[in-house]
């Protein structure tokens, strides 16, 4: 029966009141993580802190998981689940320029805003210069669009490309973190913790 | 240990953090919630989380309302605002405003509401305050060459198999991981 709105199951008007609420829970969540603090974010890329890792895939796994039980049991149609279509090239250079700007910044768009919202002034500054990103991206537009749209591979999902089911895939996947945990926890063992 | 933790947490909610050695939420409990809301958003609207989008409305808006014919006139902020559509009237936009409210409901549980510039005892505020600006731009620039950021390219694409958010992932991260090493004198002062 699932998803609602784009069913018209609930009506449209819900839509931003929705938007709304799934945010409250988002930020909450962020914010109890630690994600408000660019200290704990950056840890994962020396090992002192990993919790980023632990909730990133936490929740990527239980979002896979919780999408491929309900269509098991019929409660959700997956083609009508909107999947991200791919652009090769924009995708990684995009990606690595996103994690340029994760390294010197010590943020990402999500955890800024909350951790804008409970004082961080840093926080606020990496926002300003986010809208400042996107203006300099909007306004040159028509120096990187060729690029911008090339390589596209439309709504392509990773069983498609290695022919192996979801299920198994999602079970690789959690294998992976599970070794990826394991790391983590062994990296920050590594470290005399100090909580920011 | 699962019941122990759900336990601490509502401890939090009941007297603040003091009385736990740890301030935050432990990190697999948070995961799941968090995967329960990406879940939630799913089977709701058949779209995931977003955060760069939001913000690409607050740009849009914000030159639309400064040069109205400029906006309508660029190849990329037009179709945002074809047919007198107003940008902010967006999912992403009410989404990033409960993110407001609930980051400062969770913060202000736990006793972490502060005015603060943080940084690492190493580098000053001023260049903390520097190299988060320019963070930002690279962030903001980086989301729109590759269509969305963390939350919406990465981890709602990781959840539904799109190629798109296992390359984000793994572009971001990575990327981040092999600069660490140049960077490392702002974070950890070595």
């Amino acid at each position: 029966m699932g998803p609602l709105i784009p069913q018209e199951i609930i009506s449209l008007d819900w839509n931003l009141v929705i938007a709304f609420v799934v945010g409250i829970g988002f930020g909450f969540v962020l914010e109890a993580s630690g994600f408000s603090s660019s200290r704990k974010l950056a840890g994962i890329f020396y090992g002192y802190d990993t919790v980023v890792l632990k909730v990133f895939f936490t929740a990527a796994i239980t979002a896979m998981l919780g999408l491929l039980y309900l269509s098991l049991f019929g409660w959700i149609d997956l083609n009508l689940v909107y999947v991200n279509p791919t652009y090769l090239w924009s995708a990684i250079i995009g990606g690595i320029i996103m994690g340029l700007g994760f390294i010197i910044g010590g943020f990402c768009p999500g955890t800024s805003v909350c951790a804008a919202a409970i004082g961080k002034i840093d926080a606020m500054v990496f926002i300003i210069g986010i809208i400042i990103g996107i203006f300099i991206f909007g306004e040159g537009f028509p120096i990187w669009k060729e690029f911008h749209e090339a390589g596209n591979l439309g709504s392509l999902k990773i069983q498609d490309i290695i022919g192996i089911s979801g299920g198994l895939f999602t079970f690789l996947i959690i294998i992976f973190a599970m070794i990826l945990f394991k790391t983590g926890e062994w990296a920050e063992s590594q470290f005399t913790r100090e909580e920011y | 240990m699962l019941v122990r933790q759900v336990d601490g947490y509502i401890k939090i909610f009941m007297k603040g953090n003091n009385s736990l050695n740890t301030k935050y939420l432990n990190p697999y409990v948070a995961g799941m919630l968090l995967g329960l809301i990406l879940l939630s958003a799913f089977y709701f609207t058949g779209r995931g989380l977003g955060a760069s989008g939001a913000m690409k409305s607050v740009v849009t808006s914000t030159l639309n309302t400064i040069a109205p014919n400029h906006t309508s006139n660029s190849e990329y902020f037009a179709k945002y605002v074809a047919d007198g559509k107003n940008p902010m009237n967006s999912w992403l936009v009410f989404e990033i405003l409960g993110v407001v409210l609930g980051g400062f409901l969770s913060g202000a549980f736990a006793g972490r509401l502060k005015l603060k510039v943080e940084h690492h005892p190493f580098i000053t505020s001023n260049k903390r305050i520097a190299l988060a600006l320019s963070g930002g731009v690279l962030f903001g620039f980086g989301s729109q060459l590759g269509r969305g950021c963390t939350s919406g390219s990465a981890l709602t694409g990781m959840a539904v198999f799109s190629l798109q958010g296992f390359i984000s992932m793994i572009a971001i991260f990575g990327t981040a991981f092999i600069f660490a090493y140049f960077f490392r004198k702002n974070w950890i002062g070595g």
